[in-house]
């Protein structure tokens, strides 16, 4: 499934689209406060291209751009933004997960509420990205190259 | 055999048909479900968490705690399936 797939111009096109997917899908995390979307959407696009490079790039090069343990450590890393978040309002006296609470004292309540999502927005969105690609890696190694 | 569950899935329609003349209409502001917590978050979420899109504002902040269990189980469900589909593959590098 995944090896280098013999064509200029889908090798091309994915080349310019990557980054494309890859900068939308930030815009989609950040301006979640805004307009649809949010960290479960960012992060599926954010896999989406990922997912377009290990089908296009061929093993070598996805695997360099994305190594495929990575993945783990990104899903990690998000929840660990989000469990971390919680507790840090926990400490300065507040509820599990009251960003009023956030030790940032010389912000107002609504302005560290703000803040509160959109970390813990960019916490969801890397758990999505890295577990999509951990998944899509396990099943997509399966079946050539054993 | 087949008349059976067909007679049981009547006697549910039959049940569920009886039961929907009670449901409130859809978007009722009188309704149960809109007179709790509803419109606090209408009211509220904007000078609350300056978040102009109420979902996102009750996605993560007044319904976080539901959140973080979502991604937890989103988290739990990739590494549970990522180490059942690497079992038999013996210690080779991924």
């Amino acid at each position: 499934m995944i090896h280098r797939y013999q064509g200029v111009v889908v090798e091309l096109v994915s080349r310019a689209v990557v980054p494309a997917i890859q900068v939308f899908a930030l815009y989609i995390i950040t301006h979640g406060h805004y307009s649809p979307g949010g960290g479960f959407q960012g992060g599926a696009l954010l896999a989406a291209s990922i997912l377009l490079l290990r089908f296009t790039q061929g093993r070598k090069e996805s695997y360099r751009r994305f190594p495929p343990g990575a993945g783990f450590a990104l899903a990690a890393l998000g929840l660990l933004i989000f469990l971390l978040v919680g507790l840090a309002s926990v400490a300065r006296g507040g509820s599990f997960l009251d960003y009023a609470y956030l030790p940032w004292p010389w912000a107002s309540p609504e302005t560290l509420r703000y803040y509160g999502i959109l970390v813990v927005e960019a916490g969801i969105a890397l758990t999505v990205w890295g577990t999509l690609v951990v998944v899509f890696d396990q099943v997509g190694t399966r079946t050539r190259d054993v | 055999m087949k008349a059976l569950a067909l007679a049981i899935l009547g006697i549910f329609l039959v049940v569920l048909l009886y039961a929907e003349g009670d449901l409130p209409d859809r978007g009722d502001p009188e309704a149960p479900a809109s007179m709790h917590v509803s419109p606090y978050y209408i009211e509220r979420s904007l000078s609350d968490t300056r978040t102009p899109n109420l979902v996102t504002a009750v996605l993560a902040d007044y319904r976080g705690y539901d959140t973080l269990g979502e991604t937890v189980v989103i988290f739990a469900a990739g590494l549970a399936s990522a180490l059942v589909l690497l079992r038999g593959r013996g210690n080779r590098d991924t």
